[in-house]
């Protein structure tokens, strides 16, 4: 579990986090979403530790990252896995020498069961026959699901997924979503995703944070996202009018089956399978 | 004030790379890395332009001497230590500026673009000592030895432009290269050579690391880091010949 408790951070003259409270819970899903300049990317660059915030804590287990020395962050460090936008992949090294780099760096296996732990992910995350080829030679989707791969190689307690879906076609940004709620629900992990997509939003936000101009507008799931009642949630979510209908649409369905029996609060808290029908 | 504060951020880049390596073995593989990049890959450019020097300053002294009573090998001793004095060391290092330089710059800028070395960052581990400590310690050691290469071929390829084009006799030229033979040369053309491959590999690996924006900034950060890296070279060379000669 992550807790992020008044984080400030501010570049020159200019607050642009101004104090967040945040909870990620293992096990979950905890999407960060926001306009471009919300401050969600240095929001997540502070919590991974590449932006020192000005004031507040980011307990990590209950140990404060901010506070720790440089050999408790390196040891925090390696419990951290980072799927990046770009997926940050080396580019001098093959698919198989990229995701056996932590491996490399952090553990005296033999080459055998490196190797063979290689394989074990890569095969979690459906590529195979890819070990030899360079970054350049795979696809944007592939190049994602190698970076997930080298980001769980050492089995880390938390997930950190910017922008995942980036550049990917929906149904490959799908496999994506999917891949990681896998993860994270089959290790346990803290994983904290930052994302424009919707598609995400609706599929995997297990804990949704919307960000507006550097603070916490709003929090809460994917059920209740639909129903909210924040305009400016609302105007970021549902931008297009196809979208808006389709969020009336669904309003219009559900309102039906409430008026029928139950309230809205009921609906939310126990049926999922209504919202899912 | 920008020169300070950019001059501070360099030290402090500089004080980021001493820490206790991750995994020995990786840095080791890393450095030997570099040194066949920079050794290797530079071995070429190196021994044509090294050549060409050694004949065009033989040919050219030849030129300047008229007089019939200076003796045709004092051509050769004015070829080696003109070569061993300042063309090895300094002109070679100018070509590796560029050639080196502009390579570290535009590596370490690209990584850092496209977050590279964020993500050497969040393995935790320490991307100032795993990148730049092992370019710099390899450009210590193989461009000394570049420059050796250099100052033997320079004099070699005076030889043979000498004699070739009639200018003096190899018999002249063996003579002149024995006569008056200072060994302290060696020793100040070596201090250069180690001054100078420190500016080669860290004054560009400053500029790629601090990269920040996207490939037209890559490669501002390159010419930079090469006309920095050619200035300071040339007035460390003037420091170190008013300081040692």
């Amino acid at each position: 579990m992550i807790e992020v408790k008044n984080l400030k951070k501010g570049f020159e003259d200019k607050l642009v986090i101004k104090g967040v409270d945040a909870t990620m819970q293992a096990g979950k899903c905890n999407l960060i979403i926001g306009s471009s300049g919300s401050g969600k990317t240095v929001f997540m660059k502070c919590l991974v530790g590449l932006f020192e915030p000005d004031e507040g804590e980011i307990l990590y287990s209950g140990n404060d990252l901010v506070t720790m020395s440089d050999e408790e962050k390196k040891e925090t460090r390696k419990q951290i896995g980072m799927l990046f936008q770009g997926s940050a992949l080396f580019d001098s090294l093959t698919v198989e020498q990229n995701v056996m780099f932590p491996l490399d760096m952090f553990t005296k296996d033999s080459y055998q069961d490196k190797l063979k732990r290689v394989n074990e992910v890569l095969a979690r995350v459906n590529l195979k026959d890819a070990n030899k080829k360079f970054p350049a030679e795979i696809s944007g989707g592939m190049k994602k699901r190698v970076g997930i791969a080298r980001a769980i190689v050492l089995n880390p307690k938390y997930l950190f997924c910017d922008e995942p879906n980036s550049g990917l076609d929906p149904q490959t940004s799908l496999v994506i979503d999917q891949l990681i709620k896998e993860l994270t629900t089959e290790y346990n992990i803290t994983t904290v995703i930052n994302t424009h997509d919707m598609n995400s939003v609706m599929e995997i936000g297990d804990n949704i944070i919307y960000m507006y101009q550097g603070h916490k507008e709003w929090e809460g799931n994917n059920k209740e996202i639909i129903f909210n009642k924040n305009e400016k949630l609302n105007s970021f979510i549902f931008a297009s009018e196809f979208l808006k209908d389709a969020k009336d649409m669904r309003m219009l369905e559900v309102k039906g089956k409430i008026d029928n029996d139950r309230n809205m609060d009921e609906l939310l808290n126990s049926d999922e399978d209504v919202l899912n029908s | 004030m920008k020169l300070f504060t950019e001059t501070g951020r360099y030290l402090l880049m500089l004080k980021g790379m001493f820490s206790k390596p991750e995994n020995g073995k990786m840095y080791w593989k890393e450095f030997m890395h570099q040194c066949s990049d920079i050794g290797i890959g530079s071995l070429g450019i190196v021994v044509i332009i090294s050549f060409f020097m050694g004949a065009v300053s033989a040919v050219q002294t030849a030129y300047q001497l008229v007089s019939p009573i200076i003796p045709k090998s004092t051509i050769a001793q004015i070829v080696r230590d003109t070569v061993i004095l300042e063309f090895a060391p300094t002109l070679v290092c100018i070509v590796l500026a560029g050639v080196v330089g502009s390579k570290i710059a535009s590596e370490l800028g690209n990584m850092r673009v496209s977050e590279q070395i964020d993500a050497l960052e969040i393995m935790g581990i320490n991307s100032k000592a795993y990148l730049v400590m092992p370019k710099i310690l390899a450009a210590l050691l193989v461009i000394p030895m570049l420059v050796v290469v250099s100052a033997g071929l320079g004099i070699l390829g005076g030889r043979i432009a000498g004699t070739s084009s009639g200018i003096l006799s190899s018999a002249d030229y063996t003579k002149g290269l024995l006569q008056n033979f200072t060994p302290y040369n060696v020793f100040f053309a070596m201090a250069k050579s180690y001054t100078f491959a420190f500016f080669i590999s860290s004054i560009p690996a400053f500029y790629g690391y601090n990269v920040s924006g996207g490939a037209l900034e890559i490669g501002r950060a390159s010419t930079k880091s090469v006309v920095v890296s050619c200035v300071l070279i040339l007035m460390a060379d003037y420091v170190l010949s008013a300081l040692l000669l």
